[in-house]
């Protein structure tokens, strides 16, 4: 009769790694069960709907793009990006190949099923031995060999401490070999991301970043952790490795240089500590910077089926604070940061002092200091929507009531606005009516027609209100506004405030197309619709953060001005163009700091030696204006004054 | 008769031994460039808000340096934020957290 016995590898180290383990999948399912119960009525319906959809894969795709390649990261500073994938993509592998080889190790003894084999483990003294009947299971090995069925165990731990626990694989285990270099070199490869780690310490600059985060003690005490786990593994395996020559080729040639009589004794505190490392890692993870790991995998989820941030703190802005890797990618770019120093607004720093519920008066200078230029959004390789939860933060601190517009109530439409182009100038267009003018002339040349909404008085388009987290008084504004396009019946909106343009654009939800004069001026000259003249003026064109980073115009404006005169290179352009420092998003900095942000912002368009400075926006035009040597007209402008009338 | 937005105002009379500046010291302190107003009105004359009714930043900021502050949160509440005042203003008063924080102040806060 055939005897089963079982065989579990097991030493009292393990206890502290299996703790840890349950600790962490205990608190990460209670947290992000919490999280999904806290998101509001609209992101609950989303979930429901699109849970499973085809977006899913679009989901998986980015989630190894950006979980493990990290390739947005690469795109910014290749060494920055190897460093983060060699953490995120070798530690992953070294699970994955680890897991594989313990699988493969115990199948190839199961199917062995020699005695000798498990009577030598067994003396080992790691691997315990049992059967179901009363015979105790060494009894069985020994009295009847021949008829027993020996059945390996495969805990999740063998994977972990797998060296030390098989010294030496059944002989069928021909990838054995293999395994074992191949785990070795993913080693190395997270010690390139280590070593890197350390370097970026005292050199960021070779990883293309100035400044790095500040951190917490206990993100510093977490990241202490982590940087031993692969030092106390790579010793302890080495160690093993000089006592019973397995392992591959780099623990092998650092066993060379150990006697191991002498290392004998520190075999089973290296792996205690190794499992220790393990286990400080895993409960600190779920209250540190590395909760990211894997809420960054739901939050892609989440994103790509469709959720966004709302109006209040609500489950997914948890998983948004939570995904916050503490990179600090976002700090170089900020000009209160580059320009201004000692405000402590960047990104990292906000998500960090919300996530950790610090005082409210702490939360809400950082949240009002800023500009809203869009510079941190636009560097988050986690694509965090950094505007929105600031604005929910501006939120909690306003005085955010009904407002007293009573006065416009008489406000209505022209009848004979039917059918035609409404033009939105925007408030700080009264303030440099040279563009309103020469939007009114491009109107008349390209013979079409117009009906000019604000040409006397301005109902201000409700994002200056909306950024600082009025949002009654906001969407009162957006009503009146609404309410007036609607009775007009004008087919289309074209707005020369870039403010203006984003907030009917993301925040009105209108009928008819909405264009920033740039873009309309681009597709009249390209229909054929408006004949220019290539003038002879050297010109820089400034990318206002409200069109650029915050819509995504960056070609039309370029082709315009290439159109009408000769557009030099500038230094920081494109996503990377310094606000003018005036942005309406901020309202606490005063005008000395906002002029030091605006002289870099000049300084970087003058050096290339532009006669002129090209805007495309009201507010930073006036920024500007006076300010420099040069003249400073805007896109419409320039566009006016080298119409060439047919005719 | 068209009407410019200007009309004659009412005499009125104000002790100035009575006038409670606490309110207002409060606020220097949030915006301390608000010492350097100096009364011009150009905040006034370029407001979004005024182009449409009679609301008038300058005499609010005056009543609320005097302490009479009964009405002005209903009337402040009438400002877009639109920002326009900030950029003329000839001594860089940074009216649009002078605007917030008069309306906190006015609400305890
Ligand atoms: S906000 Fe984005 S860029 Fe900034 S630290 Fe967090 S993850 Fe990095
Ligand atoms: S929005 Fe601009 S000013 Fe504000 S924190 Fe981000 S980069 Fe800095
Ligand atoms: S966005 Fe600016 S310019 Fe446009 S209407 Fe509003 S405040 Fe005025
Ligand atoms: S523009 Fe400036 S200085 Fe003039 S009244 Fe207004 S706040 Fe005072
Ligand atoms: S911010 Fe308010 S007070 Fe200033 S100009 Fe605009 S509407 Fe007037």
């Amino acid at each position: 009769m055939i005897q089963k016995i079982t065989l579990t590898p097991f030493n009292s180290f393990v206890i502290p790694f299996m703790a840890g383990v349950l600790f962490l999948l205990v608190v990460c399912i209670w947290k992000y069960i919490r999280w999904i119960r806290l998101f509001n009525e609209e992101q609950r319906a989303v979930l429901r709907k699109n849970w499973i959809s085809w977006n899913i894969f679009p989901a998986i795709w980015e989630m190894l793009r950006e979980g493990l390649l990290h390739i947005r990261i690469f795109k910014r500073n290749v060494v920055l990006g190897i460093m983060h994938q060699a953490y995120a993509l070798g530690w992953f592998l070294l699970i994955v190949a680890g897991a594989m080889e313990s699988m493969s190790a115990v199948r190839h003894l199961n199917s062995d099923n020699s005695p000798e084999f498990a009577s030598e483990l067994i003396s080992q003294g790691n691997w315990i031995a049992y059967s179901k009947t009363d015979t105790p299971a060494t009894d069985i090995l020994q009295n009847n060999p021949e008829n027993v069925k020996i059945h390996y165990k495969r805990p999740l731990h063998l994977a972990i401490f797998y060296r030390y626990f098989l010294h030496s694989n059944s002989p069928q285990f021909k990838n054995a070999k293999f395994y074992a270099n191949l785990m070795d070199a993913l080693l190395l490869y997270v010690f390139l991301g280590l070593t890197l780690a350390v370097i970026k310490i005292f050199r960021s600059r070779l990883m293309g970043m100035r400044n790095t985060t500040r951190h917490t003690i206990i993100d510093r005490f977490s990241k202490m952790s982590l940087w031993c786990i692969f030092p106390l593994r790579f010793l302890a395996e080495s160690v093993t490795a000089s006592l019973y020559g397995n392992g591959g080729f780099w623990t092998l040639s650092l066993a060379k240089l150990f006697d191991p009589v002498i290392v004998e004794g520190m075999e089973m505190s290296l792996w205690l500590f190794y499992s220790i490392m393990l286990t400080i890692f895993f409960v600190t993870m779920p209250f540190t910077r590395y909760m990211h790991i894997f809420t960054e995998l739901f939050l892609i989820y989440f994103r790509k089926i469709g959720m966004t941030e709302c109006n209040a703190k609500s489950g997914y802005s948890m998983f948004e604070l939570n995904a916050c890797s503490r990179c600090g990618i976002c700090i170089d770019g900020c000009p209160l940061n580059r320009d201004v120093n000692g405000h402590k607004v960047q990104a990292v720093y906000l998500i960090r002092s919300i996530r950790m519920k610090e005082r409210a008066s702490v939360i809400r200078t950082m949240s009002t200091d800023c500009l809203m230029c869009g510079q941190c959004s636009i560097a988050c390789p986690v694509q965090i929507d950094i505007a929105s939860l600031r604005k929910i933060q501006r939120n909690k601190g306003a005085i955010d009531t009904r407002g007293n517009y009573s006065y416009l109530h008489g406000m209505r439409s022209p009848f004979n606005a039917m059918g035609r182009v409404a033009y939105f100038g925007g408030c700080m267009s009264h303030l440099t009516p040279g563009i309103t003018t020469a939007m009114e002339q491009i109107f008349n040349a390209a013979g079409i027609k117009y009906w000019h909404m604000d040409h006397h008085a301005t109902i201000c388009c409700g994002r200056p209100l909306e950024q600082q987290g009025f949002f009654n008084q906001a969407a009162e504004l957006r009503e009146k506004n609404k309410r007036l396009l609607e009775e007009s019946g004008a087919e289309m909106l074209v707005t020369s405030c870039p403010i203006c343009y984003q907030s009917f654009t993301k925040e009105y939800k209108l009928d008819i197309p909405v264009m920033h004069h740039t873009v309309f001026i681009d597709k009249l000259i390209s229909e054929g619709r408006l004949t220019v003249r290539h003038g002879q003026a050297k010109t820089a064109y400034h990318d206002p953060c409200e069109l650029g980073r915050g819509m995504g115009i960056y070609n039309e404006p370029r082709r315009v001005l290439e159109a009408v005169s000769n557009p030099q290179t500038v230094k920081l352009e494109r996503e990377n163009s310094i606000c003018c420092g005036f942005n309406l998003g901020n309202t606490v900095l005063g005008i000395n700091d906002q002029t030091k942000i605006r002289n870099a912002a000049i300084e970087n368009l003058t050096e290339s030696g532009a006669e002129t400075i090209a805007t495309a926006c009201p507010m930073c035009k006036k920024a500007f204006l006076h300010n420099t040597k040069q003249p400073v007209r805007d896109i419409a402008e320039l566009v006016a004054e080298n119409i060439i009338l047919e005719n | 008769m068209k009407d410019f937005g200007f009309a004659i105002e009412k005499p009125r009379a104000l002790d100035t031994d009575k006038t409670n500046r606490e309110l207002y010291t409060r606020l220097l302190k949030r915006e301390p460039s608000f010492a350097r107003c100096f009364q011009c009105g150009m905040c006034s004359a370029t407001c979004s808000a005024r182009n449409f009714t009679d609301y008038n930043i300058r005499r609010i900021h005056t009543l609320f340096r005097q302490g009479q502050t009964q009405e002005l949160d209903q009337m402040l509440k009438a400002c877009m934020l639109c920002g326009k005042c900030t950029l003329v203003c000839p001594r860089g008063v940074n009216l649009r957290h002078l605007i917030i924080q008069m309306r906190k102040l006015l609400n305890n806060d």
